[in-house]
C-alpha cells in the first residue's frame, strides 16, 4: 500500500488550471454563463476531485479537503472576477453604442421670452415693494379731471396745452388718453388713507409721431409718497436707493430746479449711470418734487397736516440707456427678435 | 429763450470766454434747461468793399452778369486774405452803383451751411470773392440783391472787417422757460437767473430810459367780462412820437441780436418794438396813430364784430376776446396781434406806443381760439411784470427818437388797474420742513431778497412781497422752492422714509404676473401693441362679453395721429395679427406671440359729459362718482397668436404646425397660471374658424363662466392679412379669469396605495364631444378613478360609419387599501353604464 494520496497537489492544480483557462476562454457574459458547468460545474475537474474526497482514508482527508477547498475558492473568485470584468466592458459597449451628438439635440419645446418694457416696470415695482411700497393702477382712457384738474393743471394752465394730449370724441365728454399716470396718483390719494406709499407704472399716451426717441404710446413709472414730515431730503434718499437697484452701488443722483404744475418745488433728476456704454455718465430721467397743496387739497388732504413727493420717469426712456436700446422702433414694432433677447430677464 | 451773449452782458457781468455752452451750463443750475445755440456761421476775411467800376455782359442763357472791380483794401495796402486791394468779381445782382459800399467775401471765407468761398472761373472771368445778399449772410430773408451799406446807414472804411460791423461774431445761448417763469422770456430775466445762478453783478435793464408820465389822451378800459373774475386789462400805457422817419435802417447791432433771437428785422419801428419786447419782456405794439380814429378803448369784442389782423386774415371775433378799439371799431386782437388798419408803414409819421398788461387767461383764450400763438401772447400767457410797461414805452421812445429821429410827446395815457402785491407768512421753518435743510434766517432772507422779494423777518417768520415780475409766487410752497433753488438743490440731504408695511402685489398684479412668465414658459413671446384700430377691425373678431349682434362700441379719438387708427381696441387680436404678419413679413415664419394688455368696452355710446368740478378742493362723493361713471370699463385681456410650424423639422423629429391646439393649450397655461380650471367645448364665433374653435369657460359654485375663446382664425381672416390659412388664436378676459380662479386651493390627500390602470375603448357616435364623455366616465367610476385621459380617436376600419372609438386610460386609487383589479372593474363598467346611458356608448369589442 502506497503512503501517497491518491488526489496529488499536481491534480488539484491541473483541474484549477483548466477551469481558469475556460474562464479566460469566456469573450462575454454568456460564454461565461455557459462554461459554467465546466469551470465550477458538475462538468469539472474540481468537482470531480472534490467527489472524490468522501473516499479518501482517513489519513489523507485533511490534506486532500483542505487543496480542494483552497482551489475551488480560488477558482469562484476567478469566475467572478471575470464575470465583473466582463460586466463592465459590456456595459462600456452599450453606452458606446448609445452616443448621441449632444450638441444636435432636438428641442422638445418651445422657448418664449417677456417683454422687456413688462419686465422693467416689474423689476421697478418690486423694488417699491420691497420698500413697502405698494403698486397702484388706473384707467387709460381716463376723465380730464383726474390727468389735470386734479393735479393743479386748470383748464388755462400753460402747461396744459403743453402735453399735447389725445382728446376722445366728443371732446365735451371730457375724456382723454392718459397724458402721464399722475392720476393714478390722484385715484390713489383719493381712495387710500395716508399714509401713502404707491407706485404707479403704465401705458401713457402723447401726440408725438413715432420716431427714434418718441412714441405716442409709452409707459411711465410714477412713485408718491404722503405722510407727516416727508421733506425734499426723502424724496431724494428714496430716488438714490431706487438708483442703486437699478444701476448698481456707484449709482447716485442730481435734482436740477424746474416746474410741474402738481409739484412745488419742482426739480428734474440726473442719474449717474455707472454702467452706461462709452463710460459712466449723467443721464436725464425725470422729474420729481415735493407735491403741490392745491394737488393735496383736491384730494382732501390737509397740506397744513401733511406733505409729500413724487417722482416719475419714462420706462421706454429708462430701457434705452439702461440697455443699451437704440431705437424706439424696436420696442413699438412687436418684432419678437426683439423680446427674444431679454427671455425672462432684463 | 434764446439769448445773445452780448445782449445779455449788457445786464450781467460775463467772463470774457463766455461761450453758448458755458452760459447754459449756469443757467440750468437754477432751473433753465438749455436747448442749444445759435450763431451767424460766417467766417474768415469778410470785408468791405467799393464798387470801382462795372461792364455789364449779357449771356447766352438770357442773365446779365456784371464783371465788377472792387476796392477790398486801402489803395496799395494787402487785403485781409493777402491779397491784391482790387479785385474782379463776377456778381449777377444789378441793384448796386459805382462807389456803393458792400460786402465782399474774400476766398478763404465761409458763409451759413458750410458754404465756402474761393477764386473761381465762371462766365469767362476769374470771380475773385463775392459781394454778399443779406440773406447769404444769414442776417436776413433779402435776396433782392447784394447788401449795400449805405442803406443800413453805414459809411464804414474800405477793408475793414464786415463780420465786426454787421456784428455776425455775436452768438446766443437758447434755454427752455417753464411756464412759471414769464419773466425769463426777457434778457432781463435771465440776466437777473444768471446772476442767481453765479453771483455775478445784474444790472436792471429797466434803468436804460426814464419814464415820463403821459395823459391827455382819452382811453376806455371797460371793466365788463371778466373772465373767471379777472380783469381784462390793468394797465394801458401809450406814449406819442411824433415825426418819425419810417424808412431808416435798423442798425446792424440790433439785426444781429434780433436775428440770434430768432426774430426777423422787419422795419426800423417794428424792430424796435421786438427789441424792447425781448429786452423787458414787455410786449409792445406801435400803432400809426394818423389812421386811429378819435379816443381808444380795451373792451370785450361785440357779437358779430370782425377785425382784420395783421397777416390779413379776417377774423370773426369771440365776445370774449380782448379787443383794442377807436372809434372805427376794432384795431386790435389785445395781447395776441395787432389790427391791420393802424398799421406801421414806411410813411408813418407819429406813432402811438402801446405798452399794456393784460390778463394771462383772456390772452391765452384768444390766441388758441384764432391759432395765432405769437411772441406778444406767450409773454402774457404767462404773466408779465407790470409795472415794466412805462419803463419798455420809455424805451422804445428812446430808440425811436435816436434811430427815427422822433420826437418824444408828453401825450398818451397811463391807466393802471393793478392789486398791490399780495404779501406771503412764511413760516420761519417752513423751508427746512419741506426741503430738509436747515436753513438760516439770513440765508432765507438772501435767497428771497436775491430774487426780487421783499422781506421782513418778524416773530416766528417771514413777511414777503414778491417782485411785480413773479405773479408766479403766491403762496408759502413757492417761496419754498425758490429758496431750495437759489440756496443750491445740491445742499439737500438724502433719508429713506419709512412707508408702513405694505401688502405687496395685489392678486390680479400676481395672477397677471405669473400668467406672462407662464406662457413665456411655454414658448410664446411677449409683445406690445399701440391700442389704436380702425373701423373695420372692430368687426374682425367676436369679443368676450361683447355682443356678437353688432359693431362692439368703442371709444374714438377726437385728434388720432396721422396714418394711425383711431378707435381704442375692444380686442388684442387685430394688432396680434397685425404684428404676426409684420414679423412673417421679416422672414420670422414660425411663432407663438401673446399679448397682456387693457381692451375699452364702454357701456353705451361715449357722448357729452357734464362740466367738470373747479377749485382745488375736494368733490363731494357723489361728484366723483359721476366723474368716474364716465370713463369706459377697461378690463385686462390676454391675446395669442401661432404661425407656422409648433417644432421645426430637427434631428430624429419632424415638424409639427402649429394650430388650434397651440391655442387651447396657452389659455389652459393661463388658467394653470392663476390655478383656474379651464374647460372647453365647441363654438363658432365670429371671425374664428367654425369647425375649430372652442369657447373657454371656468365653473364656478354660481355656474359656468365663460372667459374667452381659443381656436383657429377663420381661414379667409388670415389670407387676408398675409398670413398662412391657418392661424392659432386665442383672447380671453384676464381680470374675469382671475376673479373666478380659487381664492384658496383646498389640498387633498396623497395616499400611496398602489393603483390600478385599466384601458377604456367606448364606441359613440362621432358628435359626441370627447370632454363630456370623458366627464361621464369621470362621474360614472365614482371616487376610486383617480385621472382619466383620452388616449386615442379612432375612426375608419372596423367602426361603422358615423362612429368613432374613444380610447381612455384609467387609473384608479383607493385611499384606504390596496385595490383590486377587480373592484377597478367594477368601477370601469359604472362609468360604461353611465356612458351607456348618456350617450349610447358601448364598449368596443
Amino acid at each position: 500500500m502506497s503512503n501517497q494520496n491518491p488526489i496529488s497537489a499536481e491534480a488539484v492544480q491541473q483541474a484549477v488550471d483548466q477551469a481558469i483557462a475556460a474562464v479566460e476562454a469566456a469573450v462575454d457574459l454568456a460564454a461565461l454563463k455557459a462554461a459554467r458547468g465546466s469551470i465550477m460545474g458538475e462538468q469539472s475537474q474540481i468537482v470531480a476531485l472534490n467527489s472524490q474526497l468522501g473516499k479518501l482514508a482517513q489519513e489523507f482527508k485533511a490534506e486532500a479537503g483542505k487543496l480542494v477547498g483552497q482551489a475551488r475558492g480560488a477558482i469562484t473568485q476567478a469566475y467572478a472576477a471575470k464575470e465583473a470584468q466582463l460586466a463592465v466592458l459590456e456595459e462600456r459597449a452599450k453606452l458606446a453604442a448609445e452616443f448621441v451628438d449632444v450638441t444636435a439635440a432636438p428641442a422638445t419645446a418651445r422657448i418664449g421670452a417677456r417683454h422687456p418694457l413688462a419686465l422693467l416696470q416689474e423689476t421697478i415695482s418690486d423694488v417699491f415693494v420691497g420698500m413697502g411700497w405698494e403698486i397702484a393702477e388706473g384707467p387709460e382712457v381716463e376723465n380730464e379731471w383726474f390727468n389735470f384738474d386734479a393735479l393743479n393743471f386748470d383748464e388755462d394752465h400753460p402747461a396744459r396745452a403743453m402735453q399735447d394730449t389725445f382728446f376722445v370724441e366728443p371732446v365735451e365728454s371730457h375724456l382723454v388718453l392718459r397724458t402721464h399716470t399722475s392720476p393714478v396718483q390722484v385715484r390713489s390719494m383719493l381712495d387710500r388713507e395716508v399714509p401713502i406709499f404707491v407706485l404707479c407704472p403704465g401705458r401713457v399716451f402723447r401726440t408725438d409721431e413715432l420716431d427714434a426717441t418718441h412714441t405716442p404710446v409709452f409707459h411711465q413709472v410714477e412713485g408718491l409718497a404722503i405722510d407727516k414730515g416727508l421733506t425734499m431730503a426723502d424724496l431724494r434718499g428714496t430716488l438714490e436707493h431706487f438708483a442703486r437697484s437699478m444701476f448698481g452701488p456707484e449709482a447716485k443722483i442730481r435734482l436740477r430746479p424746474s416746474f410741474f404744475p402738481f409739484t412745488e418745488p419742482s426739480a428734474e433728476l440726473d442719474v449717474w449711470h455707472p454702467g452706461a456704454k462709452g463710460g459712466a455718465r449723467w443721464v436725464e430721467w425725470g422729474g420729481c418734487g415735493m407735491v403741490n397743496p392745491n394737488v393735496l387739497k383736491a384730494a382732501g388732504i390737509d397740506p397744513e397736516e401733511y406733505s409729500g413727493f413724487a417722482f416719475g420717469m419714462g420706462i421706454e426712456r429708462t430701457l434705452m440707456f439702461r440697455n443699451d436700446v437704440k431705437d424706439m422702433h424696436d420696442m413699438v414694432e412687436a418684432d419678437v427678435r426683439f423680446s427674444e433677447q431679454f427671455g425672462l430677464v432684463l | 429763450m434764446r439769448v445773445p451773449l452780448s445782449w445779455l452782458a449788457e445786464y450781467v457781468d460775463l467772463p470774457g470766454d463766455a461761450t453758448p455752452d458755458s452760459v447754459m451750463a449756469e443757467l440750468v443750475k437754477v432751473g433753465l434747461e438749455e436747448e442749444g445755440s445759435h450763431k451767424f456761421e460766417v467766417t474768415g476775411p469778410v470785408v468791405v468793399g467799393k464798387v470801382l467800376e462795372f461792364v455789364e455782359e449779357p449771356q447766352a442763357n438770357g442773365k446779365t452778369i456784371r464783371w465788377t472791380q472792387v476796392q477790398v483794401a486801402p489803395v496799395g495796402q494787402v487785403a485781409a486774405d493777402g491779397g491784391a486791394d482790387i479785385r474782379g468779381i463776377v456778381c449777377g445782382a444789378s441793384n448796386f452803383e459805382v462807389d456803393d459800399k458792400v460786402v465782399v467775401c474774400l476766398p478763404g471765407s465761409t458763409l451759413p451751411g458750410d458754404f465756402q468761398i474761393a477764386a473761381r472761373k465762371t462766365y469767362g472771368h476769374v470771380s475773385d470773392g463775392m459781394m454778399a445778399s443779406g440773406r447769404e449772410l444769414g442776417l436776413n430773408d433779402d435776396h433782392g440783391g447784394i447788401l449795400r451799406l449805405q442803406q443800413l446807414g453805414l459809411d464804414p472804411k474800405v477793408g475793414s472787417d464786415a463780420i465786426e460791423l454787421l456784428v455776425l461774431d455775436d452768438q446766443a445761448a437758447e434755454v427752455n422757460v417753464t411756464p412759471d417763469r414769464g419773466y425769463c422770456l426777457s434778457i432781463r430775466g435771465i440776466a437777473r437767473e444768471y446772476s442767481h445762478a453765479t453771483g455775478a453783478q445784474f444790472r436792471d435793464p429797466v434803468g436804460n430810459a426814464e419814464p415820463q408820465s403821459t395823459s391827455g389822451y382819452e382811453v376806455q378800459i371797460d371793466p365788463t367780462g371778466d373772465i373767471r373774475d379777472r380783469k381784462g386789462c390793468i394797465r394801458f400805457v401809450l406814449r406819442e412820437v411824433t415825426g418819425v422817419d419810417a424808412t431808416r435802417p435798423t442798425p446792424p447791432w440790433m439785426v444781429s441780436r434780433l436775428k440770434l433771437a430768432g426774430m426777423r428785422s422787419i422795419s426800423l419801428i417794428v424792430d424796435i418794438t421786438n427789441y424792447v419786447m425781448l429786452e423787458l419782456g414787455q410786449p409792445i405794439h406801435a400803432y400809426d396813430f394818423d389812421k386811429i380814429q378819435g379816443g381808444m378803448q380795451v373792451r370785450r369784442a361785440k357779437k358779430g364784430e370782425v377785425l382784420v389782423t395783421l397777416d390779413g386774415q379776417t377774423r370773426k371775433l369771440d365776445p370774449e376776446d380782448l379787443v383794442i378799439a377807436d372809434d372805427s371799431g376794432a384795431i386790435g386782437l389785445a395781447g395776441v396781434m395787432g389790427g391791420l388798419s393802424t398799421e406801421v408803414s414806411d410813411t408813418t409819421k407819429n406813432v402811438m406806443i402801446e405798452a399794456a398788461n393784460f390778463d394771462p387767461i383772456s390772452i391765452a383764450r384768444s390766441a388758441r381760439r384764432h391759432k395765432l400763438p405769437s411772441e406778444a401772447s406767450k409773454r402774457f400767457e404767462r404773466g408779465v411784470d407790470h409795472s415794466v410797461a412805462k419803463f419798455a414805452a420809455a424805451r422804445v421812445v428812446q430808440l425811436l427818437e435816436v434811430h427815427a429821429r422822433g420826437e418824444a410827446q408828453w401825450f398818451g395815457a397811463d391807466f393802471r388797474a393793478y392789486e398791490p402785491q399780495p404779501q406771503i407768512w412764511l413760516p420761519q421753518t417752513f423751508a427746512q420742513d419741506h426741503v430738509g435743510v436747515e436753513y438760516t434766517i439770513d440765508e432765507i432772507g438772501a435767497a428771497l431778497r436775491a430774487i426780487g422779494c421783499l422781506v421782513a423777518h418778524v416773530d416766528g417768520g417771514f413777511e414777503v412781497v414778491p417782485p411785480t415780475w413773479r405773479p408766479d409766487l403766491t403762496h408759502k410752497t413757492d417761496l419754498v422752492e425758490e429758496i431750495a433753488r437759489i440756496s443750491g438743490y445740491e445742499r439737500i440731504p438724502a433719508r429713506l422714509p419709512v412707508a408702513p408695511p405694505g401688502r405687496g402685489l395685489t392678486r390680479a398684479q400676481v395672477q397677471r404676473r405669473k400668467v406672462a412668465n407662464a406662457l413665456a414658459a411655454a414658448g410664446l413671446v411677449e409683445v406690445l401693441n399701440y391700442p389704436f384700430v380702425t373701423n373695420e377691425q372692430l368687426d374682425w373678431v367676436a369679443v368676450t362679453g361683447l355682443s356678437a349682434a353688432a359693431t362692439p362700441l368703442a371709444v374714438k379719438l377726437a385728434n388720432p395721429l396721422q396714418g394711425q387708427a383711431s378707435n381704442m381696441r375692444v380686442s388684442l387680436l387685430p394688432a396680434l395679427i397685425e404684428a404676426a404678419a409684420r414679423n412673417n413679413s421679416r422672414g420670422l415664419t414660425n411663432l407663438a406671440i401673446y399679448e397682456i394688455g387693457s381692451v375699452f368696452h364702454p357701456a353705451k355710446p361715449v357722448g357729452k359729459n357734464g362740466k367738470l368740478p373747479v377749485g382745488n378742493e375736494r368733490p363731494e362723493l357723489k361728484v366723483l362718482d359721476s366723474l368716474n361713471a364716465t370713463v369706459p370699463a377697461q378690463p385686462k385681456f390676454l391675446a395669442g397668436v401661432f404661425i407656422g410650424d409648433r417644432l421645426s423639422d430637427q434631428v430624429g423629429t419632424k415638424s409639427a404646425q402649429a394650430n388650434y391646439a397651440d391655442a387651447i393649450q396657452a389659455a389652459k397655461v393661463a388658467a394653470f397660471a392663476v390655478g383656474a380650471n379651464l374647460e372647453v367645448r365647441q363654438a363658432s364665433p365670429k371671425g374664428f374658424h367654425p369647425g375649430r374653435t372652442a369657447e373657454l369657460f371656468v365653473t364656478t359654485a354660481e355656474g359656468q363662466q365663460v372667459v374667452g375663446f381659443a381656436g383657429e382664425l377663420d381661414p379667409a381672416l388670415a389670407v387676408e392679412n398675409h398670413l398662412p390659412r391657418k392661424v392659432g388664436v386665442f383672447e380671453l378676459n384676464l381680470d374675469l379669469l382671475g376673479s373666478v380662479a380659487p381664492q384658496v386651493v383646498q389640498a387633498g390627500e396623497v395616499n400611496t396605495y398602489p393603483a390600478a390602470t385599466q384601458d377604456l375603448s367606448l364606441l359613440v357616435q362621432s358628435d359626441v364631444p370627447a370632454a363630456e364623455l370623458l366627464s361621464v366616465i369621470r362621474q360614472g367610476a365614482g371616487t376610486l378613478l383617480e385621472l382619466v385621459t383620452l388616449s386615442d380617436d379612432y375612426r375608419g376600419q372596423g367602426i361603422a360609419e358615423g362612429f368613432k372609438s374613444l380610447t381612455f386610460a384609467l387609473r384608479f386609487r383607493a385611499n384606504d387599501r390596496t385595490l383590486t383589479q377587480a373592484e377597478a372593474t367594477v368601477a370601469r363598467d359604472a362609468a360604461v353604464a353611465l356612458a351607456n346611458q348618456r350617450f349610447g356608448a358601448t364598449l368596443r369589442a
